[in-house]
């Protein structure tokens, strides 16, 4: 029940708040989203820590053809799930001085987006699955579009047009699996794992090339990413938070759940190539993050290079790889917005977030620069904060794969430190000029939002197990089934 | 069988209303005709009577069918009102109209060659003159008379067919013709097969697949607006029921004699409908394409020729008319509004008027297949059917496809929302903001809880 609350709460607060005009919908925006998020917390102190799908609710949907609406939550799903509604709040929160047009109806797709992507995370049916994917494409397609900056209609439509080619690439697969498994067909998650290992090694291979590639658009791994920067840039700051944050989780999560669980086969057949590619994305995007001018731009490239590292540490395909892609997804959602809402403020007070015309915001306010910097440590994985543990577990996980691709992958942390201190000193550091001498202090909801993130880095970095406590029963079972 | 009677005899009454002078009223009595025929055909359900001698079976088939050809045609009534309050020439539409859904009904319920042939004529007949019903505009007279050209041209294909199937099997009757071939497998005489293949052909007409579709864009745009929502609907149901019936009772024996060749015209007919619908700048024109395109999907669940094949097509069906129901009705309103189509005038209309926005996005994300719309479930169904019977490259193909249609169908909700408007009001009437409400509904719930319609078949 809990699940199926968590899943219509947000839709429920979505049509809510399209009849709602006026100044009260960002406030009604935030209680619903703080509401979910007491949801979410209870349904974690309900958890049992163990391997098992808890909170399960299974009706028939589409009786003829075997489509359930199944869902339930283990530990890899709550731990997003947890992300998500943690994340939303702090979104809106951040979104108080931006003063969107219509606030009405860009909440209510907010809210729209939340419902798809915890769907994302905890259907346990493969139609359901694929419809919940496709349905969180739409609100935040909707956001760009209406919200988002210059050339925003080409440059959203590009996303839209790549991101659904993928999706329908992986809904031929499913179909494919479906058509496998045995009866009157189930799009059931464990109908399907069971056809998808009962096939050959080529044809498995076949599935993982389709359902990869929606994943690898998703994500994105090189050289399926062409689509991000554009979309980072270009997209109001609370879409890019919603993309870069939550939304690419979709892809990884799929990559655990729906695909190296499918076809283990194929994942040997195709696996080295993928792992080839994240590392390689690793490599690529990190060396472009260091020449960007653009500081919203260079987030995004970072934001490539991360989720590579992720998306290496879940095809490396062991304990501690999956482990590390958990912390990681956590790491990286919460950094990432962090540093997406840190250009915001720069943006809105100064106009620009390019570095040259930036410099000295430190002088003007020191209280700012701590903020900075310590969101900024987590991002480049210093020891004690957030982002060292899961990149720790991902790159060893990555070594045990392959020492040589270890080694590159290893890059990325000397040049994140290489790109993202660099830019903390061309921002920050330095004489103030005319455009940051007026930079002044951060309202309330600023501080409130930069201090949350902080707190969460500082604590997570310290004191990790309890998060990682969650997943690691459901992804210990994972990886024994598979390997076996 | 009940609802043919009824259709026939609505219609008669409408040429009569002239004589007797109740023509103000009979627009609202051929609504609420209607909604009751609807109501009436549905007790044919389970009856299954064998009618006129045999030459036509009310089945479950039929019965379904001809029930959405007549809720599309009440959404279409209410749509196209305005077409009827003209002073003269209103009793003789309406009961063109009505006449048409009688060819309808009985392209759905045949059981013989020659009803097929009376079914398709009536429906055609009705239709050439509707489309030229704009007796002063150039495109309309033009649209009429290639319709009638191409159109008595196909269906000279589909007469020989008829014949030379007759005068190699010796009868009309659908199921006879599957059991002359049943029990002569190996020795069936080869004119048989000429008939086949131009039944094919005259059919391929009809429901414009490619590279039998050029008449459609020309006929679409030339037709008054609602005439050509009337085509893209309720003809393009009854083609392809009709076309369905025919190849998968009587011929899906022989499957190897036009799988290929279907094969290759569903392909074209994705590929030349939704790449062709691209370059267009004209909405109604691109609609045309766009609905040569989903004859592409339709022949999908066709070609696939298995169980899932007659409830795929009834649901596609279904979600496409409602999808165009909406398209062309908005369409219709900025026609009046502008007096052009260009998709320009679409522009702004997201600020203009955010309901017929809204509701017109909806429609087109279910044309585009996106879910949770009806249209979204439409491609998946035919997307099983046909993956089941093997053909996993014209899945490839039609993936393709839809993502060229998302294109184009984008390229609509952009200038909506995207464009700005030039500060014309678009005002819709009373009666169409409901019946979009409620057809946008339709949509979503449809999309939602297809099993209401898929368990039917």
């Amino acid at each position: 029940m809990i699940t199926i609350f968590l899943i219509l709460f947000p839709l429920l607060a979505a049509l809510l708040l399209v009849l709602i005009k006026g100044e009260q919908v960002v406030k009604i925006a935030m209680i619903a989203a703080i509401i979910e998020f007491a949801i979410s917390i209870f349904a974690l102190s309900q958890f049992h820590y163990n391997a098992n799908v808890q909170f399960e609710a299974n009706y028939a949907w589409i009786k003829s053809l075997g489509i359930h609406f199944h869902v339930g939550i283990d530990g890899i799903s709550l731990l997003l799930v947890l992300l998500t509604t943690f994340l939303v709040p702090i979104i809106i929160l951040a979104s108080f001085n931006s003063n969107y047009k219509n606030p009405s109806i860009f909440y209510s797709l907010i809210f729209l987006m939340q419902m798809a992507l915890i769907g994302v995370f905890v259907s346990l049916d493969g139609f359901l699955f694929y419809v919940f994917w496709e349905l969180a494409l739409i609100p935040i397609y909707f956001i760009c579009l209406l919200w988002g900056g210059d050339n925003r209609a080409k440059i959203t439509f590009k996303f839209f047009i790549y991101t659904l080619a993928g999706s329908l690439l992986m809904l031929i697969g499913l179909i494919y699996l479906y058509q496998n498994t045995p009866g009157t067909h189930s799009f059931d998650i464990e109908a399907l794992y069971l056809a998808g290992r009962g096939l050959d090694a080529i044809h498995q291979g076949y599935i993982f090339i389709a359902i990869f590639m929606a994943f690898a658009i998703k994500i994105p791994i090189f050289p399926f990413h062409t689509w991000q920067p554009d979309t980072y840039t270009t997209a109001p700051t609370a879409g890019t938070m919603m993309l870069s944050g939550i939304m690419l989780k979709m892809g990884t999560y799929g990559l655990i759940r729906w695909l190296l669980p499918v076809v283990p086969l194929g994942v040997q057949e195709w696996g080295n190539l993928a792992i080839v590619l994240s590392v390689t994305g690793i490599v690529y995007a990190s060396c472009i993050a260091i020449t960007q001018k653009d500081f919203k731009r260079l987030i995004a490239y970072s934001s490539i290079a991360h989720v590579g590292l992720i998306a290496a540490g879940i095809l490396a395909f062991n304990v501690q790889g999956l482990q590390g892609a958990m912390a990681q997804m956590l790491s990286h959602g919460i950094n990432v917005i962090g540093l997406f809402f840190i250009i915001d403020i720069i943006q809105q007070r100064t106009g620009k977030r390019d570095f040259e015309s930036l410099g000295g915001i430190r002088n003007v306010n020191p209280q700012f620069a701590v903020l900075f910097l310590i969101v900024l440590l987590g991002s480049v994985a210093l020891p004690l904060t957030n982002g060292f543990i899961g990149e720790f577990l991902l790159l060893n996980a990555v070594y045990q794969y392959s020492p040589w691709l270890a080694a590159f992958a290893g890059l990325s942390v000397i040049l994140g430190a290489v790109y993202m201190l660099r830019s903390y000193q061309s921002v920050m550091l330095g004489e103030t000029n005319a455009i940051t001498s007026s930079f002044g202090k951060l309202s309330n909801n600023e501080k409130i939002v930069l201090a949350i993130l902080c707190l969460a880095i500082i604590t997570f970095g310290i004191y990790p197990k309890p998060l990682l406590d969650i997943s690691e029963p459901a992804v210990i079972k994972l990886v024994t089934t598979i390997t076996q | 069988m009940k609802a043919l009677i009824l259709l026939s005899s609505l219609g008669t009454l409408a040429l009569l209303a002239e004589i007797f002078g109740f023509k103000k009223r009979i627009f609202l009595i051929s609504l609420l005709g209607l909604i009751t025929i609807f109501f009436v055909n549905l007790l044919d359900w389970n009856l299954a009577p064998n009618i006129f001698f045999g030459m036509m079976q009310y089945d479950h088939y039929a019965v379904a069918f001809s029930s959405v050809i007549l809720i599309t045609a009440i959404l279409w009534f209410i749509m196209s009102e305005s077409f009827f309050k003209e002073e003269t020439n209103r009793t003789d539409r309406l009961s063109l109209v009505l006449f048409a859904l009688a060819g309808a009904v009985i392209m759905v319920s045949y059981t013989n060659m020659a009803m097929l042939f009376l079914g398709i004529e009536i429906l055609s007949i009705s239709m050439y003159i509707l489309t030229g019903t704009l007796k002063d505009d150039l495109n309309s007279n033009e649209a009429a008379f290639k319709y009638l050209i191409m159109g008595a041209f196909s269906t000279g294909f589909l007469l020989f067919g008829i014949a030379l199937i007759y005068g190699a099997t010796g009868s009309f009757d659908i199921n006879e013709i599957k059991e002359f071939i049943t029990a002569r497998e190996s020795t069936v005489p080869s004119i048989f097969y000429v008939g086949v293949l131009l039944m094919l052909i005259g059919l391929s007409f009809k429901v414009s697949a490619a590279p039998f579709h050029f008449w459609a864009p020309d006929v679409y745009q030339g037709a008054p607006t609602v005439i050509t929502a009337f085509m893209a609907t309720i003809v393009k149901t009854a083609a392809f029921a009709a076309f369905l019936r025919l190849f998968s009772i009587s011929f899906s024996d022989i499957t190897a004699t036009w799988v290929n060749i279907v094969w290759v015209m569903t392909a074209l007919t994705l590929l030349v409908g939704n790449i062709t619908a691209v370059a267009q700048t004209s909405t109604k024109r691109l609609l045309a394409f766009s609905s040569v395109a989903h004859t592409g999907y339709m022949l999908l669940a066709l070609l696939a020729d298995n169980s899932y094949s007659s409830s795929a097509i009834l649901f596609y069906v279904t979600a496409y008319s409602f999808g165009s129901i909406v398209t062309f009705c908005i369409l219709n309103i900025i026609i009046n509004t502008y007096g052009n189509d260009n998709i320009n005038s679409f522009n702004g209309l997201g600020k203009s008027n955010p309901l017929l926005a809204f509701v017109m996005t909806l429609a087109l994300l279910s044309l585009a297949g996106i879910p949770p719309t009806a249209g979204f479930f439409a491609k998946y169904y035919v997307f099983t059917a046909v993956f089941k019977s093997g053909f996993i490259y014209l899945v490839l193909i039609a993936i393709f496809a839809s993502l060229v249609g998302v294109y184009y169908y984008f390229k609509i909700i952009i200038a909506m929302y995207f464009k700005d408007s030039t500060n014309e009001t678009i005002q819709a009437t009373m009666n169409q903001k409901i019946l979009l409400v409620v057809v946008a509904f339709a949509i979503i719930a449809l999309g939602i809880f297809p099993d209401f319609i898929i368990r039917l078949l």
